[in-house]
């Protein structure tokens, strides 16, 4: 079949295999030709090749809800169980998952493979600092459990690997008390760079936070931001407080031609919605769903980027150099007119020990791109941008940094490389993305 | 609500329990194999699901069904929707040469069920309300050369819900009879895939919904029913050409 990322771009030819359980997932990889290379896929959100490859291990029918234990908090569950059906379960029971990328369609072990932040990172870290332990099957076809206490070079090595150690079968994480999942936000709009800095600095505390930014805006108007900024809303002693209503919107039927979404037009939709934000309420509450995730209310959102598709460039630059090196970006991206309406600007805090993790202190910036030729040349020199300030690029959106970009920004990879070879030294778990990074052959 | 699913492990079976352990019914589930069976009744529960009981049943036991029916309407307390799943899709080539292997996948996907069937039909006569929802296929409308054997069984079981609906008229009993098309499931795991592929939550929920409304025959999703409405048409002088 034909088998792409969210981003749509690259495409190529894979076999799907959708084990029922983990017994007949073990048999597979037992069974197979040590060549044959596979890698496991959930809910196909990352972005661009990093779950694909000749055969790819769907999780999709390993979706059971195991164990919750409401006094630990702790909830035990099958890869393919994604965040939106946990939501489900753990929210009328006044239980919350600690961290919630952008949309709640990923699964646990995509989430996990990926190392997903939300909009709380700067207080509270990224996914797997949540996740208790995870039940995995090697290149062996053995099932090993790991965490922070057992196997925890492998532990490492899974959190943040994208799936290069093994197929994800099995997860406990631990979860948040809430006593209300509404959320109550207030929006603050920046004229530019220098004062969105300034607002998410003087904001710092704030549960959650996220600027939306138009990186089409140029001269004193660069950087033209709204910073929203997150709490819980307190119980209002509601039945509502723990009801979780999910959103069904509107969808895109089939891929709209890609010539609809240029400079002019998105510089428009640009500058309204700036216009709009900038008279609206400043204060409002938002259910759940809406706040963490207003893309999933347009469902198959990817398909406006026309049949080639789009990149995603998701970079994270140290605090120190962050405001001069994101500056240099968004001159770049605005002077060519390349960039379009998802600019997401936000602040990371500590960095974990897991190896192939994306964030580490200070300020990430993520812009969306059509594909097109003229595109790759652009985000050749943004890496060198990136390198010179001494940030890297999030795997789970990229699909095509080269392998001296990777080397040079991940510092662990020598690290990640030894326990891959211990774990599977035939390479048996491979991704388009980890061969071009040099990570396997 | 109080729900008893058959072949409970299937994945059409288990998309359609989720459903409604979601909406807090109580739920008894019948499969062969223990070990899922307590993994699906734990993901129920959390689910929503207000009771999950189970029994074990290798469902070609005919002998046993009465006896584990019985303990189902037991511990649920009476049922409301019966919903059975089960089913098996052989190798056309090997079955249509080996008479026991296809003797073994007619009672599977077709003798298994009426013998449920006699059985659930007399439990609900008693308590004189009801729905019993059995999943067939679009194979049954017509014996093609691919799968005439799964095709056939099939069709014996929807011929006999055709009858029994009407018996069962007058004790307020509802008999659906639910066709899928092509369901991307481990059963189905051996073909490659295309556009008329459906997820098996897309059918459950057209089940749902049917057993909700009182429909009779239902095509899942709803395009089958065109599909199948032409090649029914198709003159049998051409149609014994075809090899689809």
């Amino acid at each position: 079949m034909e088998a792409m990322g969210w981003g749509r771009y690259p495409k190529t030819t894979a076999d799907l295999i959708q084990p029922a359980d983990s017994e007949t997932l073990q048999k597979f990889i037992s069974s197979q030709k040590k060549s044959a290379s596979c890698i496991g896929r959930g809910s196909g959100r990352s972005y661009g090749d990093s779950a694909l490859s000749g055969q790819l291990i769907s999780s999709r029918f390993l979706d059971n809800f195991l164990e919750l234990d409401e006094q630990q908090k702790i909830l035990r569950c099958g890869a393919g169980v994604t965040l939106g059906d946990i939501l489900k379960v753990c929210i009328p029971r006044g239980l919350f998952l600690p961290v919630l990328p952008g949309t709640k369609a990923v699964s646990v072990a995509g989430a996990i493979a990926a190392d997903v932040h939300g909009k709380n990172h700067h207080l509270d870290g990224s996914f797997c600092t949540y996740v208790k332990k995870i039940s995995l099957v090697l290149a062996s076809g053995e099932l090993v459990n790991c965490s922070e206490q057992e196997n925890s070079e492998l532990f490492r090595a899974t959190c943040g690997g994208m799936g290069l150690t093994g197929v994800i079968v099995e997860a406990s994480l631990s979860l948040d008390s809430i006593a209300s999942s509404y959320i109550d936000q207030r929006s603050l709009v920046a004229n530019d760079l220098a004062e969105c800095f300034e607002h998410i600095q003087n904001n710092a505390d704030s549960k959650y936070s996220v600027a939306w930014l138009d990186c089409l805006a140029r001269g004193k108007n660069l950087g033209r931001s709204v910073l929203y900024l997150g709490e819980h809303a307190a119980s209002k002693n509601r039945k509502t407080d723990t009801l979780y209503r999910e959103r069904s919107g509107l969808g895109v039927p089939f891929s709209t031609p890609s010539f609809l979404l240029n400079k002019t037009t998105m510089s428009l939709f640009n500058a309204s919605y700036f216009g709009a934000q900038k008279r609206k309420k400043s204060s409002t509450t938002l259910s759940c769903d809406n706040y963490f995730f207003p893309l999933d209310s347009i469902r198959n959102w990817n398909r406006l980027y026309g049949t080639n598709g789009f990149l995603q460039y998701q970079f994270v630059l140290p605090s120190d150099s962050a405001f001069e090196g994101i500056t240099s970006v968004l001159e770049k991206v605005s002077e060519k007119g390349k960039g379009s309406f998802l600019s997401v600007l936000k602040k990371f805090g500590e960095a974990n020990e897991n190896l192939l993790s994306f964030p580490k202190p200070g300020y990430t910036l993520t812009l969306d791109f059509k594909n097109e030729a003229a595109l790759f040349p652009l985000l050749e020199e943004l890496d060198r941008i990136v390198l010179a300030h001494d940030g890297r690029l999030y795997l789970a959106k990229d699909a095509r940094m080269s392998e001296e970009v990777f080397k040079a920004s991940y510092p662990n990879w020598e690290r990640f490389m030894t326990i891959k070879k211990k774990y599977d030294p035939s390479n048996r778990f491979a991704s388009l993305q980890s061969t071009r990074l040099g990570l396997t052959q | 609500m109080k729900v008893l699913i058959i072949g409970a492990n299937s994945a059409i079976a288990k998309a359609t329990a989720r459903n409604y352990a979601e909406q807090g019914c109580s739920l008894h589930l019948i499969a062969r194999s223990e070990d899922q069976l307590e993994v699906l009744a734990s993901d129920l529960t959390l689910r929503g699901a207000s009771n999950v009981s189970h029994s074990v049943l290798d469902l070609n036991k005919f002998a046993e069904h009465k006896k584990t029916l019985s303990s189902a309407f037991s511990k649920l307390g009476g049922v409301d929707i019966a919903l059975i799943c089960h089913g098996s899709l052989p190798d056309q080539d090997k079955v249509e040469k080996n008479f026991k292997q296809a003797l073994k996948e007619i009672n599977t996907n077709g003798i298994s069920v009426i013998s449920l069937l006699t059985e659930l039909a007399a439990k609900f006569v008693e308590q004189q309300q009801g729905t019993i929802a059995v999943i067939t296929s679009v194979a049954g409308d017509r014996g093609r050369q691919p799968n005439f054997v799964y095709g056939a069984a099939k069709s014996l079981v929807s011929t006999y819900l055709q009858g029994l609906r009407g018996k069962l008229l007058t004790h307020n009993i509802h008999i659906v009879d639910i066709r899928p098309g092509l369901v991307d499931s481990p059963m189905t795991a051996q073909f490659p895939k295309g556009p008329l592929w459906s997820s098996p939550e897309v059918i459950a929920q057209k089940i749902v919904k049917s057993i909700r409304r009182g429909s009779h025959t239902v095509y899942a999703p709803g395009y089958w029913r065109v599909i199948m409405f032409v090649v029914d048409v198709i003159p049998e002088f051409i149609f014994k050409r075809l090899k689809f």
